[in-house]
């Protein structure tokens, strides 16, 4: 699998690491309550298909992605940066 | 018996060379360029090998990557190679060869009682027997059911041989050198793509050498050999010979095994394709009719027969029975004859045969023997005679049913006067040495099904050809069907122009126009006359007696029989079929077996094979040795050595060094004689009273800057850190999202904007991908730039009373009194001239300073330090006293930061801030994370003898021990208390002090009385730190 890195172009999965669903929104930083912690923590959806998740170029240039691939075919589609980097950073 | 070697031909062999090798301690004759089947054929061996389940002697079966049966072991001691192909392996002078599965020989075999027992050794034999109200007992037979069997062993040694990986890019990749994968490379390669050419074979031309055809008006093998010249001298085509692409992975990436034949010092090399486009030419191979007796040595593929014959010189035998159901099979037959190969007879059951193919084997003295089947092969170690039956007598498992059987009865073969009408209702008794047998030929689709859809029904060839794609492939040639050589070779040049135009080349048309003619023997029907036919059924020979076995996969001993009962037991579909009779599971990947399976499940369920559907193949295609995955990656070489940049003044002082995690780090600094225990306790002890240095440049170092780097490390620790005052580290904890802890250091605040955070050696890279995280994707808005600069410093621990007075001789720029420099104050400053940063911390309890300098000045301040220490008796200190200086303290690393304990159960909660949100907060305060039943921190003292990590806290003595109530994690012998101390995890443990219980370690041995203590063993107060 191919991970067009914004930064490096075309480069190998190898170089980066899966760092976890990109749909699961972190709670804002005030929640207190328990229940949307749990759910950001633990509660996955497992898609078949299209599916946006978030890559790391830790061999590269160590940024952090949102790559979306499909999860069955394991054709990726796009890769954006996130963070300061990122759109509206 | 007589050699079979013929007196010329040989397409492959020197016959000025020859050698020879060994087979099961026998010498055997050979010539340069002979495979180990090709010489043992040539010698007149019949019997190669053992069956796996009945140990039945076998013979060669093919000459390619589906043979099943002629398995064996190459070489001795450490370089024993088990399961090499004899099929494909060349023979080399001296090579070491035995048969496998058999003892003491393949001739031999005691293990061949197996044969009377076989009755009990049908399809799921070993769930019935040994699964459900017996199955405790499978663990006593396994290993000898093992044993009976199986294929060869592989060594107990290391393996000798160098394993290389290596990757290569393509535009088109072309699997398959045969006549269609030679014609898309030529296109594609014109178009200017990037072409790799990837041939299992050592030559090309894949079976073009088996044909008498001519392309482009020459010779085939002339084209060939033309076509490959063109290809070499084109740049941007690479040819790959003895290279089989076995895996066809997402995203175009496809992996091979190059066989480097002996050259060199690297036996195989795994090669990673990442290729645009695929073009799958991949052939096809021959499949057999299944009958009585099938597996017996001598029975064999027609078209390896002619291989054998053509390539090698080495006839299939000396008296030989087609039995064939196709054209190609005739003409097999008659190069076979050309080449001097008797033909005793062909038995087809088909009513009628094109007068250009039977006429010259009929004129050769070959008998014609039409409509009719060859329903048994008699003999035990070689094939003696063959039974042959008219068809409307014999049950027959045909696909989809269209055999044409009223017509066949009575239809007279129109070759009358060469073929010998059956006597009507009467079985045939035929003499012969060798059986050839051909039921039509199977695309090989193994790459394609990996990377594509279903594979779909092709009614004329009777065969499933490649699915839709799901990646950029396109089949083409027999792979993908084509019955002829003439659509195979146009086939192959179209998809490699249409996979360069899709690469982005321009293919220009013309090319896509050009038709290459092929002219020759081509004297057939375009579909080959296929009457498919996949079993004759057994039939007892006289009456009341049992017909032979007849295997539908030979390399598994999966017969006829086996997949009836398993359909009968309800196994009914295709992938099931496979699981419970193991069909198609083996190194062969069930190239010659699966669909005979398949077409035997149909008639069962009384459907057409399609319908039945088939298996999906999975990657690899063919054995590769694990030895070829790992590549150069073992030993020393399969992970990084990190060093640290003192780590040659470590070894200049005698340090014993020891791996922790991927670093070589100094375990103790032995005096000459000492024990471990002498070094480590004289270190510990040396601390405490004078001075140490020890090496902590391992420690992860992120600098944290930005203006807004004092919120983002409130956020990431429990604790506190933008009301650090500048110039003042502390010690954090940090928390994992779902609570637990995730990993500790200090952070010193180096300016308003400006942090140095420390990480454990073991979680430094894991932090700063955590950090990286959280500032990207959860805190966007906050301006903060993350960078390691681990690397950047050698870090040294100057530890114990003496500390200062040492470090005041060479330190610079900061004053080093209380007040100056007072307990967790940081400083920049210059240690012997260089500039360095100075905190003020203890990992060992006494007053203590890291100091962290520019890595290359490491090894000059290290010496400096010992130097200009020598009068306060320095002296470094390893990594076993610094963990006997923190056990002693009660500090927590690795074995405990498991990743469960909760900040409560290592008595941290006060750390975890009540006044800012963090990570992992919501979720740190979930009841149960503080629970007192936990297991929590304690400190444990050995009453008398001493324990070690990982025993088990116990209540009772060794005879009633009791359930285990906790763990030891780590344990050292302490100077300071004399006794050995170990830091323990125990259920409840916080308000267990003064409990006594046991250390019990039942596999190791051991049963001790421990006392339940505060962790905190030395200095509880902390009052030698602040001195």
């Amino acid at each position: 699998m191919l991970i067009p890195c914004p930064v490096c172009g075309q480069r190998d999965a190898g170089e980066f690491f899966y760092r976890g669903d990109a749909t699961a929104a972190r709670p804002p930083l005030e929640e207190e309550a328990e229940r949307p912690w749990v759910e950001y923590v633990y509660a996955r959806h497992n898609p078949r298909g299209e599916h946006l998740e978030f890559w790391q170029h830790a061999h590269g240039c160590r940024q952090l992605l949102v790559v979306r691939r499909n999860t069955e075919t394991h054709e990726v589609f796009e890769a954006r940066l996130v963070g300061p980097f990122g759109e509206g950073g | 018996m007589p050699g079979f070697r013929l007196a010329s031909g040989g397409t492959r062999i020197d016959r000025s060379a020859r050698f020879t090798f060994t087979f099961d301690g026998a010498p055997v004759e050979a010539f340069a360029g002979d495979t180990i089947a090709s010489a043992l054929i040539a010698s007149g061996r019949s019997i190669v090998a053992r069956s796996f389940k009945y140990h039945r002697p076998r013979g060669v079966f093919s000459a390619g990557a589906e043979e099943p049966n002629a398995l064996v072991t190459v070489g001795s001691g450490a370089v024993r190679e088990p399961n090499v192909n004899a099929a494909t392996r060349l023979a080399a002078p001296g090579m070491e060869v035995s048969g496998q599965n058999a003892f003491p020989s393949v001739e031999r075999d005691i293990g061949a009682v197996g044969e009377k027992l076989s009755p009990f050794l049908a399809a799921g034999f070993y769930y019935k027997t040994f699964i459900g109200p017996l199955k405790r007992s499978w663990m006593w037979y396994e290993p000898a059911i093992r044993r009976a069997a199986g294929m060869g062993r592989a060594s107990l040694e290391p393996d000798p041989a160098r394993y290389e990986k290596a990757s290569a890019f393509a535009d088109v990749l072309v699997v398959g050198a045969g006549p269609a994968g030679l014609a898309a490379a030529l296109t594609a390669g014109r178009a200017g793509a990037r072409v790799i050419l990837a041939e299992a074979a050592p030559g090309p031309g894949g079976a073009l050498d088996l044909e008498e055809a001519d392309i482009d008006g020459r010779p085939a093998g002339e084209w060939a050999a033309a076509a490959t010249v063109e290809l070499a001298g084109m740049e941007n085509v690479t040819l790959m010979p003895r290279t089989h692409v076995w895996g066809y992975y997402d995203g175009g990436v496809l992996a091979a095994l190059e066989d480097c034949g002996g050259e060199g010092e690297t036996r195989c090399r795994h090669w990673r394709i990442e290729a645009r486009q695929a073009v799958l030419a991949t052939g096809a191979i021959e499949r057999p009719i299944v009958f009585a007796g099938n597996d017996r040595p001598g029975v064999m593929l027609a078209s390896a027969g002619l291989a054998y014959a053509r390539r090698y010189g080495a006839a299939p035998g000396g008296n030989v029975i087609l039995f064939c159901n196709n054209d190609e099979a005739w003409r097999s037959a008659g190069l076979l004859a050309e080449a001097g190969v008797k033909i005793a007879a062909i038995v087809d059951p088909r009513t009628e045969i094109l007068d250009a193919l039977a006429r010259p084997l009929a004129e050769r003295g070959a008998e014609i023997i039409l409509s009719h089947v060859v329903a048994a092969a008699r003999g035990v170690k070689r094939v003696e005679g063959a039974t042959i039956v008219p068809v409307g007598e014999a049950a027959l498992a045909e696909a989809a049913g269209n055999i044409d059987r009223p017509g066949a009865q009575a239809q007279e073969s129109e070759q009358g006067e060469d073929a010998a009408p059956p006597a009507p209702g009467g079985a045939l008794e035929r003499a012969c040495d060798t059986i050839l047998v051909s039921g039509g030929f199977n695309p090989v689709i193994n790459l394609a099904s990996q990377a594509g859809g279903p594979p779909v029904w092709r009614e004329e060839i009777a065969a499933f050809v490649p699915g839709e794609p799901r990646q950029a492939f396109i089949a083409a040639g027999a792979a993908a069907g084509a019955p002829t050589l003439e659509i195979a070779i146009n086939q192959g040049a179209e998809a490699g122009a249409l996979a360069a135009s899709a690469a982005g080349f321009e293919a220009r048309n013309e090319e896509l126009a050009v038709k290459i003619p092929v002219e020759g023997l081509r004297v057939t029907t375009e579909d080959g006359g296929l009457l498919p036919l996949f079993e004759v059924e057994p039939q007892g020979a006289k009456p009341g007696k049992a017909a032979d076995k007849a295997f539908v996969d030979l390399q598994h001993d999966v017969t006829a029989a086996d997949i009836r009962l398993a359909h009968q037991e309800g196994f009914a579909d295709a992938e099931h079929l496979k699981r419970y009779t193991t069909l198609g599971m083996a190194n062969d990947q069930g190239r010659t077996s699966a669909l005979a399976g398949l077409a035997i499940l149909a008639g069962e369920r009384e459907m057409p094979l399609p319908a039945v559907g088939s298996t999906r193949f999975r990657p690899p295609a063919i054995p590769v040795p694990l030895g070829t995955l790992a590549g150069r990656e073992r030993g020393r070489h399969a992970a990084p050595v990190r060093r640290s940049p003192l780590h040659h003044a470590h070894l200049a002082a005698g340090a014993q060094m020891m791996e922790a995690g991927l670093w070589m780090r100094p375990r103790i600094y032995p005096k000459r004689g000492e024990t471990l225990f002498a070094a480590y306790t004289r270190e510990a002890r040396h601390v405490r009273r004078a001075v140490g240095i020890a090496d902590v440049s391992t420690l992860g170092k992120i600098e944290v800057a930005g203006p807004d780097a004092a919120a983002f490390l409130d956020r990431v620790y429990a604790n506190n850190f933008s009301n650090l005052a500048v110039g003042k580290a502390r010690y954090g904890l940090m928390l994992r999202e779902d609570g637990f802890v995730f990993d500790d250091g200090t952070a010193w605040r180096l300016a308003e904007d400006r942090y140095l955070a420390t990480t454990t050696t073991a979680k430094a890279a894991e932090v700063m991908l955590h950090l990286e995280f959280l500032a990207a994707a959860a805190f966007p808005e906050l301006k903060v730039s993350l960078t390691s600069v681990s690397d950047q410093y050698a870090g040294i621990a100057v530890a114990g009373p003496k500390a200062r007075e040492l470090l005041a001789r060479l330190v610079e720029g900061t004053g080093m009194d209380n007040d100056a420099f007072p307990f967790m104050g940081v400083r920049e400053a210059t240690v012997g001239g260089a500039p360095a940063l100075l905190a003020r911390l203890s990992f060992s309890g006494e007053n203590a300073y890291e100091v962290y300098v520019g890595a290359d000045h490491g090894p000059f301040i290290w010496k400096l330090l010992l130097e200009k220490g020598a009068d306060l008796e320095v002296a470094p200190y390893g990594l076993e006293a610094m963990g006997t200086l923190r056990i002693e303290k009660g500090h927590v690393a690795g074995p405990e930061l498991n990743g469960r304990v909760s900040a409560h159960d290592l008595g941290m909660e006060k750390l975890l801030s009540t006044k800012k949100p963090f990570v992992g907060k919501p979720l740190a305060q979930r009841p149960a994370l503080s629970e007192p039943g936990r297991l929590q921190l304690v400190g444990v003292i050995a009453a008398d003898e001493a324990f070690r990590a990982g025993a088990h806290l116990v209540a009772g003595p060794a005879e009633q021990p009791g359930p285990s109530e906790g763990h030891i994690t780590s344990v050292t012998f302490s100077p300071a208390l004399g006794k050995t101390i170990g830091l323990a995890l125990l259920k409840g443990g916080r308000e267990r002090r003064g409990e006594s219980l046991y250390a019990a370690d039942p596999i190791r041995g051991g049963h001790c009385r421990v006392e339940v203590v505060s962790p905190h063993f030395v200095d509880p107060k902390g009052e030698r730190l602040h001195g």
